[in-house]
This record gives C-alpha cells, structure tokens and sequence, in this order.
C-alpha cells in the first residue's frame, strides 16, 4: 500500500531530464549494475508468478491428452449448472462488501480525522485488532457469533436474521451478506488506517482557507476531503472486487459446519478447487482459474494504469 | 448543535468499536466456562482458569498430540518462508531502484502486476504447476511459494527509491567499496525500517494463508494451523451434529475449538502488538508519503 506521489528529488524531475539522467548513468557506469542484487528474486518471480499463469493458461486450452481444446474448456464450465450460481453469490458478495467497505471505511476516517490524537489512535487500533485474526480463524469466531445458543448478539441473530438455531443463521440467502461482514470484519481497519493516512498528507492551510470561507466540519469533509482522496478509495474498490471474487476459505468452512446444505461449489475457486481434487478434471478448474486470473489481471493493469498509486518510473 | 454533533460522532465511533471488539472479547472468555456454560452463563463471563487447563488437555490430546504438530509446522512454514522474503526482496529492491539493467522495467511490472492480483487467483495455478511436476504434499510445496512475496520487493524498491539519497550510494563507491560492499556496509544497515516492515506483512499473509497449504498438503500431519482449525471444526459435534459420537469421543466441543481458534492467532497477534507503532507509522508516514 504506497503512494506513487512520493516526496524524491527523481520523482519531481521532468520525465525528459529523468530519461536523460538514465541514459547519463548508464553510460558512466556500465549497463549491469544492480542485476545479480535481482537474481536470487528472479526464480520466484518466475516459478509461482509467471510460470502458473501460463500453465493455467496451457491446460485451459487443451484437452487432458495435451490436444488443443480451443475455447471448449470454457464453455462447458460456463455451461455447468455450478458455474452460474457460483459467479452470481460471488458478485453478490463481493457487491455487498463494497458497498459497506466506501460507506464505513470513509466514514469511520472522516470522523476519526479531526479528532484528538490519542482519542483517533486508540480508535484505529481497536478497528485495526481483528485483522489478526484472518483466515480460518476469523469465520471460526464469527460461526460461534452466528451461534445463537452462545453468542453475545444473540438478540440480534434473533431479530435480523430471524435465526433461533446455528443452522438457520447460514441459511443460503444470508451467506453472501454474513461473507461481507467477515470480510469486513478481519479487513476494515486496514483500510481505515490506510485512509487516515491519506486525510493527512492533506495541507492544513487547504482546510483553515475553507474554514475561513465558513465551510462547516461536514462541508469540509464533503467537498474538500472526499474529493482529496479520492484515487484512495478507487484503488481500496478496485482491489478489493478482486480479492471478493477469489472466495474461498470462509464458504470452504461453512460447508463443512453446514453438514452439505451449503454447497461445497458455492464460490468460484470452489468449484474449480472440485473440478480438480473431486472429479481430477485439470482442463476445467484451469479454465476457471484463468476466467479468476482474468478478473484480477484486469484489476491490477486497472490499478497500476489508472489510479497513479503505483509508479516504477524514477 | 456542536455538542450534539460531536455525542453523534462518539456515538457511531462506539458503536463500530463494539462490532470490532466484542466477538475478540467472546474468544478469549470463551475457553473458560464449560460447552454448557457457554450456553447458560451471560457470553461476556469469565468461568474459570481450571476449565481452560481442561479445554487445553482435551485439545492436546486431540489426534496424539496433532494441535501442537499444526502449530510447529505453521512457524516453520512462515518463518522459513519470510526469511527467503527477507534474504531475496531486500536486494532486490535495492538492484531495481539503483540498477541500470536491461530488463528491469519488466521486472518491476510484472511484480507490481502480480502483487497487485489477488494471492487466492494463483493457488490454483501454482497446485496445477506444482503437481503435473510431481512436488506437491511436502513442506517446501508450501515454503516456496510463500517465499514468492512480491510486495515485500515493491516495499523495499520504494524504500531505497525515496529515503537513500544516491549519493551515498555514489560516495561509498567513490570510496572503494564494490558494489556489493555498497550494498552490504551502506544499503543494508539503511533498510531496518523496511526490513521490520516486510517481515510483518510476509510473516502475517503466510500464517493466515489457508487456500495453498489447503490444496498442495493432503496428509494432516503436514497441516499448517489454519487448515488444521478447519480438521477441528469438521470434529465439533455443535456444528456437525453428524459427530455426536465422535465428539464424545475425542472431546472437542466449543471451549476446545475456541480455544484451538485464540492459540492459534497468538502469534500473529504479537506480532501486531510489536509492529504496531512501526506499522501505523510506515503505511502512513513512509509508504504514503505525499
């Protein structure tokens, strides 16, 4: 999580005097420096970046015997019934995860933002304690949350989930929205301190001028700092639809504690995780991890081109 | 109206404690009080440390010993696994701000790319690569990838971009040092702040990774913890009636399996405890640096 506009006497300089100052080293001191510092990190790059797309890639187009397949993998995963309720609960939670990561994340920063600072910090530390607990971990907690024999909320199972056993809390309807508040849950605090952060490089002379022209706290936070960190908040949503869609630890488990009513081909990497373990069919959970792939390629170009967070140029 | 706003503001900021806070709280009492306590007494109670020692004992004895198996082969995959991070994203990063190779610009694209990219989009892909090569169901199945950790190398690349001046790059060379006394007396000692950084991020995405040891480990004695809690879950008989019996058998009902869920974080949680301030002040102060 790192800003592209980071304060070095390179990243002010024009492009041109940046392209001439390599061109300049380059010739002074030879054109390999710095590679074997890069070496020992190039098997790594290579064998679990690279190489897997392109196997995945390779498989998803041929058949099990090595024959070309053409696109025939993707279309008779696509036509799976499996396929198209796996896809839509994914959005659908990915959908709701969004939406409640812009609307409290930006809030909570927004009002943690003017406060005193020891009152903000002890804030952002209580929101920023269960991201230790990610993984199984967390699902664990929230199933015995969810349990409404034992849980602390058990009123508010009752009430909004109309739920009086463990069973009717993981109803299929509420999955997706019980998912996003896992989600949620473990990830919001990260996001908040990393918002924060961002309120911050903002200049307090901006603020005190608006103050002066008799802008309130709300209209500050509103028209001046919302749109100030704005890239933040693109680069929060686009990162965070990829990462939704790749699902798979939290209805993983749910199967298991569900006794087979949630079904273990819920999610997308669920269904190809079957495709492989249960049925050994590679060809087909290639071919919906290059469909999983895509989605976060898209996402990552989208990031890296569109929201100037991330640079490599110096 | 001031007031007002201010009460509001405390309001919605405590409520979202709450939420944040109170399902830890659960967890920590939880292993406390007897399953049927935790059913009868107020959620929020303490019971006893005597129950804790009796949920410890059933959870030990759980599979001969398996839980503490779990815990070893988890501290042994990310620690292992970070100190390859360590040993090859500092250089790295450091070769990429400073060097002048052909083909750097690639490099740094593509581990922007793939650092981005969701790690879930690669499991499958790597457990495909990895067993049509025949070298899944060990430990180094696990390791290695772990060790693939490209933002710890974009961490590093920005560290040496933005705080190490070229210049002292430059004097120490004018100095005689080669390149890799460069490196090892002036950029190394530099990095601490970075090093502290990807350590914490490698160390924490490696304990909580459940997907990857999930699909390349299939004999549960290699189980890292997570995948290990997943075992104990399927043996809990109040979310999985079908192990009425067996839950009588091996003991491990839902002090044991909240108790098996608070050691397992224990780790990861000192570790937030000692980066915090490192933490808090790197992702704003350094990282995000305008």
């Amino acid at each position: 999580m790192s800003s592209s506009a980071v304060t070095s006497p390179y990243a002010q300089a024009p492009r041109k005097r940046g392209l001439r100052a390599v061109v300049e080293r380059t010739r002074g001191l030879g054109s390999g420096r710095g590679l074997p510092f890069v070496l020992p990190y190039l098997p790594f790059l290579i064998l679990f970046g690279i190489a897997p797309m392109i196997y995945a890639l390779k498989l998803a187009v041929t058949k099990d015997n090595g024959d070309w397949a053409g696109l025939h993998n993707f279309t008779r995963t696509v036509d799976d019934y499996r396929f198209g309720p796996a896809f839509k609960h994914i959005f659908l939670y990915t959908g709701v995860w969004l939406g409640a990561l812009v609307i409290f994340v930006v809030t909570l920063a927004l009002l943690l933002h003017g406060r005193a600072n020891r009152v903000s910090s002890t804030f952002r530390f209580v929101f920023y304690i269960p991201g230790a607990l990610a993984g199984a971990a967390s699902v664990l907690v929230w199933l015995f949350m969810l349990d409404p024999s034992v849980s602390p909320g058990s009123f508010l199972v009752h009430n909004v989930l109309g739920a009086g056993l463990f069973v009717e809390s993981i109803a299929p309807g509420h999955l997706p929205f019980i998912f996003a508040m896992i989600a949620f849950w473990t990830g919001a605090g990260g996001w908040i301190v990393v918002m924060y952060g961002a309120l911050n490089t903002i200049p307090q002379d901006l603020e005190e001028a608006a103050r002066i022209d008799g802008a309130g706290p709300i209209g500050i936070a509103l028209r001046l700092k919302l749109p100030l960190i704005r890239k933040w908040i693109a680069y929060m949503v686009i990162l965070s639809f990829a990462t939704g869609t790749q699902l798979f630890v939290e209805p993983q488990l749910v199967n298991q504690a569900s006794l087979g009513l949630v079904p273990d081909t819920w999610s997308a990497n669920q269904l190809a995780y079957q495709e492989a373990f249960r049925y050994a069919d590679f060809n087909a959970a290639a071919a919906i991890a290059v469909d999983l792939l895509a989605i976060g390629l898209f996402a990552a170009v989208l990031i890296v081109s569109r929201t100037g967070l991330f640079r490599t140029e110096d | 109206m001031r007031i007002a706003g201010l009460g509001l503001r405390l309001v919605v900021l405590a409520t979202f404690a709450v939420f944040f806070v109170v399902p830890v709280l659960w967890l920590i009492l939880a292993p406390t009080k007897s399953d049927h306590a935790l059913v009868t007494d107020g959620p929020l109670s303490f019971g006893s440390f005597h129950q804790v020692s009796l949920a410890w004992k059933h959870l030990d004895a759980f599979s001969d010993h398996i839980y503490r198996t779990w815990i070893t082969n988890s501290l042994l995959y990310a620690f292992s696994a970070t100190a390859i991070v360590l040993a090859t994203a500092i250089p790295a990063g450091y070769g990429l701000a400073f060097g002048t190779f052909p083909g750097r610009k690639v490099i740094l694209t593509l581990t922007l790319v793939v650092m981005i990219m969701p790690a879930a989009a690669l499991v499958l892909p790597i457990f495909l690569e990895l067993n049509s090569l025949h070298l899944i169901g060990n430990a180094l199945s696990v390791i290695l990838p772990f060790a693939f950790f490209p933002f710890g190398v974009y961490l590093a690349y920005i560290y040496y971009v933005t705080a190490v001046p070229r210049d002292l790059l430059d004097a120490a060379r004018a100095d005689g040092c080669g390149e890799w006394l460069t490196f090892r007396r002036v950029a190394l000692p530099l990095a601490k702040p970075v090093v502290a950084l990807v350590f914490f991020f490698s160390f924490v995405a490696d304990w909580n990774n459940f997907f990857l040891p999930y699909a390349v480990i299939a004999d549960s004695s290699q189980y890292p913890i997570q995948v290990g809690l997943s075992d104990l879950l399927s043996s809990t008989p109040s979310f999985n009636p079908a192990q009425g019996g067996g839950g009588q058998q091996v003991n491990i009902f839902r002090p044991e399996l909240a108790l098996a869920t608070l050691l397992a974080v224990i780790p990861v949680a000192i570790v937030f405890l000692l980066s915090q301030r490192a933490l808090v002040r790197g992702l704003v102060g350094g990282a995000v640096k305008e």
